[in-house]
């Protein structure tokens, strides 16, 4: 399939493409598994973002790679050990899609039986994601900013101060692509902002308008150029976004310890359980989103930024 | 036939093996990126088929249904696709970084230039 | 407040991270940051208090309970490794501010000090959690976080050493989480207590055996166990001095606590020893650690990158003890993990200072440091010794235990062959010494001071903390001990 395709092409440009389609199958896949916010992250995310970095790192690094393998026997062998290793251990895996595998028959019921009563929002994922398993969501989300601080850590320094020169903003010229993307830009936004609320009903959620909101900034950027955006979009303030969205996380922790709770216990917010419930989740979804949106936005910029001073030394 | 009821979780290693492959066996430092980006998501298809029950939808409550896939994996998973993403966006800035200072981001030039260096400061 | 110490232990570096970011000034995140690690540190001490009165603390997170939700569970074993990686950073914190000046420019300190957080944030999380999948999470942030610091050395090879340890790690990580989940394909729970209970039922199948080993292999990339340790020399040699310190002492201890987690208390005792070779694995690997490892680093003339190849074997010892599979062996490699990162924390900060006055560690300008900078080689031959396990230091003691274990079960071979890595261990340290003490300085070295005391104080609070658990080891043997009981108590 794609993936052993990728392995063959030296074409690094053709890779990245490869990957991701790679992506969007599996998103494709997910949709067939049942896994509709698995499968809409993943588009997003897999196919889009992702694919976007590697397409903006591309341009620094260059396009092609070097032939040469490294000890492709030995590698071939250690994966091939990995390999068996996998096919033995399904030999005594639960069938697939069988309703009575553990999996199915211990923690998951109560989710899917209890998630009514408890939380009241009929998207399960949304559920667990934001109630039951909220710590780990928090994590991925400190995830994303310790991302956002490497990224920065290690780009944003300049070796050389930017030149005042612009360089030619690639796509500028083409009148009908910026009309027309004007024109859907706010929609995009619009759009952000209907998966963030709508999250417990629908698909979706804090990532999910997260990923949309910051492809509508970085679709501006593409069109108008980096620096056209940096004045539109003012980055100390995305920079301090971007931690108020983990406080903003934390907080609602804290809140609920302060009314008696243990940590990120919605239930104590309000005087009906639910409605707690029904708080918290959208305050978190909240602090996920802005976190998420800020944190593309700047890793986009920050890559994209650094493609002007690239190409200004090595040319 | 069991042995077809395993076949899904076949394809997955098989796609599994090919990212690892990538990642061990490639010399470029984007195209290990890539690599590792294929290992990632092939292992959240397999959380994902852990979680499909036969006959079952998706799991967003509805008076219609009866069986509904197992959600947690599904949370799981979203999980690690941030994981995943910001791994990527932290390895991809340093491979911008290292372009920068090395001039290349071949595995075996880095090695040759890095084992000059050492030459040179004895 | 006290039932939320589990919590706050976790939520204090986390929320001071995003803080930090608000804040800017590196000069006041520095003392932010050393305030919310002191905080963090006196919650560690409390939380040991607990756990000594009320036994196990369970703390469900969301009010939500395990295994339904995720919830923190605290005993003997991670309240002792909280306290120590809280107290080792607590203590580096205090010499980062002068040495960071010297290091890196001051707009990038405060990137430093947020990733120095969230990788304390990240180890402390997988301390405290029962839950196998946070542990995946938590992982991911202390990795993130160490790969930035190491990133920011001066050196470029600080980022091709980043890259590497990145693609390491991440291949250790997506190894876990294949591991994981193939166990709640099993088992259908993520929680670590109510996993050991429900793996019993399935525990002659092929797939939990497989989730085992893919579990232990990810770890292993994780810990650098040679020969997966690739990684670590230059991660550590070229990483900016403070952050070497804190991720020698700490990273790869929290590592071996993830695998003494699971292989005692989530998969058992009786799982891990008997249905799998694993005393023959981690023995046999140990020793080629412990052997190879000194070789290579007698060899070195970068000396972090020396005392990097000394941990790896360092690494091996512990591993060892864990692999011989009887209580004192377990005692052995507890006591080590504190021991080790208190020797490592005493020479890292040491060679930190020398970074600070030298500008590097290249063995040939150690010449006649041992007359200009007395304190801080002092430290340095001090950790040495104790990594050699001269008597009075902490390295005696385990090392100590680590024969009588061997010796248990009749192994003296095994034992000899550690004392060999001793002797190794002498002709590294010598090779410091001689050149420190007994050559005369180079022309151009002829002025060096001593190092600042920002960063000797600290230093010298580890070696004093060398000696003061090397002689009375009622503290960290006794609560070894307990601890070793504790984790062959969870199995009959």
């Amino acid at each position: 399939m794609t993936a052993l395709s990728l392995a063959f092409t030296k074409d690094l440009f053709a890779s990245v493409m490869l990957t991701g389609i790679y992506s969007l199958l599996s998103a494709g896949f997910f949709v067939l598994m049942d896994a509709v916010d698995v499968a809409f992250t993943e588009a997003a995310v897999g196919a889009g973002i992702s694919t976007i970095l590697m397409l903006t790192t591309l341009t620094m690094t260059g396009r092609f790679e070097n032939r040469k393998l490294h000890h492709p026997k030995i590698a071939l062998s250690v994966v091939i050990v990995t390999g068996i290793m996998l096919v033995m251990g399904t030999v005594d895996m639960p069938a697939f899609g069988s309703p009575s595998a553990p999996a199915q028959t211990h923690v998951a019921p109560y989710y899917i039986q209890q998630s009514a009563q408890d939380i009241d929002i009929p998207n399960i994922v949304t559920s667990v994601l934001a109630s039951y398993r909220g710590f780990d969501t928090f994590g991925e989300v400190v995830v994303v900013f310790t991302a956002v601080i490497g990224v920065l850590a290690l780009l944003e320094f300049a070796r050389v101060e930017r030149a005042d020169s612009e360089k030619p903003v690639p796509m500028l010229q083409h009148k009908i692509l910026r009309i027309v993307s004007k024109i859907l830009i706010p929609p995009i936004m619009l759009f952000a902002l209907y998966v963030q609320f709508h999250g417990e009903y629908s698909p979706g959620g804090g990532f999910q308008a997260g990923v949309i909101f910051a492809s509508s900034i970085i679709l501006y950027a593409m069109l108008f150029g980096i620096e056209q955006t940096r004045k539109a979009v003012s980055v100390p303030v995305v920079k301090v976004l971007s931690a108020l969205g983990v406080l903003i996380y934390g907080s609602v922790g804290i809140a609920s310890m302060l009314n008696g709770g243990t940590y990120l216990n919605y239930s104590v917010l309000a005087e009906n359980d639910v409605t707690g419930q029904h708080i918290g989740i959208i305050v978190i979804e909240l602090g996920v989103g802005i976190t998420v949106a800020t944190a593309m936005i700047l890793i986009f910029l920050t890559f994209a930024r650094r493609i002007g001073k690239t190409e200004e030394e090595t040319a | 036939m069991n042995f077809l009821e395993q076949y899904n979780y076949w394809i997955v290693i098989l796609l599994m093996m090919s990212g690892f492959y990538i990642v061990i066996a490639h010399g470029n430092l984007v195209k290990k990126l890539m690599g590792l980006t294929i290992f990632q998501t092939s292992v959240f298809i397999l959380y994902i088929s852990i979680s499909k029950v036969i006959g079952g939808t998706a799991p967003i409550l509805d008076d219609q249904y009866e069986v509904y896939t197992n959600p947690l994996p599904h949370v799981l998973i979203l999980t690690a696709i941030v994981v995943g993403v910001a791994t990527t966006a932290l390895g991809l800035a340093l491979a911008v970084r290292i372009k920068e200072a090395y001039g290349t981001v071949e595995e075996d030039v880095i090695q040759e230039k890095d084992l000059q260096q050492e030459g040179s400061t004895e | 407040m006290i039932q939320h110490l589990p919590i706050l232990q976790v939520i204090i570096p986390l929320l001071a991270a995003p803080i930090c970011f608000i804040l800017r000034e590196a000069k006041l995140v520095r003392w932010f940051v050393l305030l919310a690690n002191i905080m963090a540190f006196v919650v560690s001490i409390m939380l040991l208090q607990q756990v000594n009165v009320h036994g196990t603390l369970v703390y469900t997170l969301g009010g939500w309970e395990a295994p339904i939700g995720i919830e923190y569970r605290i005993d003997e074993l991670n309240a002792y490794l909280l306290i120590l990686v809280t107290s080792i950073s607590t203590v580096t914190l205090m010499a980062a501010g002068s040495s960071l000046n010297k290091e890196m420019k001051e707009s990038k300190q405060t990137y430093f000090y947020i990733a120095y957080m969230l990788c304390l944030t990240g180890l402390l999380g997988i301390l405290a959690t029962g839950d196998a999948f946070n542990v995946f999470v938590f992982l991911e942030i202390s990795s993130l976080a160490s790969y930035t610091m190491i990133a920011m050395g001066n050196d470029r090879r600080s980022l091709w050493a980043s890259y590497q340890y990145l693609i390491m790690g991440t291949i250790g990580a997506t190894f876990i989480l294949i591991g994981i989940g193939l166990m709640y394909m099993m088992t259908g729970t993520l929680n670590m207590h109510d996993l050991a209970e429900r793996l019993v039922e399935v525990e002659q199948t092929k797939t939990v055996f497989t989730a085992f080993a893919f579990f232990l292999v990810g770890v292993c990339l994780k810990l650098a166990l040679f020969p997966l340790h690739l990684w670590l020399p230059n991660a550590y040699a070229y990483a900016p001095s403070i952050a070497t310190v804190f991720l020698a002492a700490t990273a790869t201890k929290v590592a071996i606590y993830i695998l003494l987690r699971f292989i005692f208390s989530v998969y058992g005792f009786e799982f891990s020893f008997s249905h799998l070779p694993l005393t023959e694995i981690l023995v046999s690997l140990g020793l080629v650690g412990i052997i190879a490892a000194s070789i290579v680093a007698i060899y070195q003339t970068n000396v972090k990158r020396l005392f990097a190849y000394s941990s790896v074997s360092q690494i091996g010892y512990m591993i060892l003890g864990l692999g011989i599979g009887n209580k004192t062996g377990l005692t052995a490699t507890l006591l080590h993990l504190f021991n080790h990162a208190l020797m490592k924390s005493a020479i890292f900060l040491a060679l930190a200072g020398v970074v600070y006055r030298i500008g590097n560690v290249n063995i040939k300008n150690f010449a006649g440091l041992g007359r200009q900078m007395p304190w801080t080689m002092a430290a340095i031959v001090i950790g040495g010794l104790s990594l050699i396990g001269v008597p009075l230091t902490v390295g005696f003691v385990s090392k100590w235990y680590l024969v009588l274990a061997l010796l248990e079960n009749g192994w003296w071979p095994i034992a000899v062959l550690v004392l060999v890595g001793s002797l190794l261990a002498i002709a590294y340290i010598w090779r410091i010494v001689e050149v420190a003490y007994f050559k005369a300085p180079l022309q151009n070295n002829q002025s060096h001071k001593e190092a600042p005391p920002a960063i000797l104080i600290p230093a010298w609070i580890f070696v004093i903390a060398n000696f003061y658990f090397g002689i009375d080891t009622s503290f960290t043997a006794g609560l070894s001990e307990r601890t070793a009981e504790l984790l062959f108590g969870v199995v009959k």
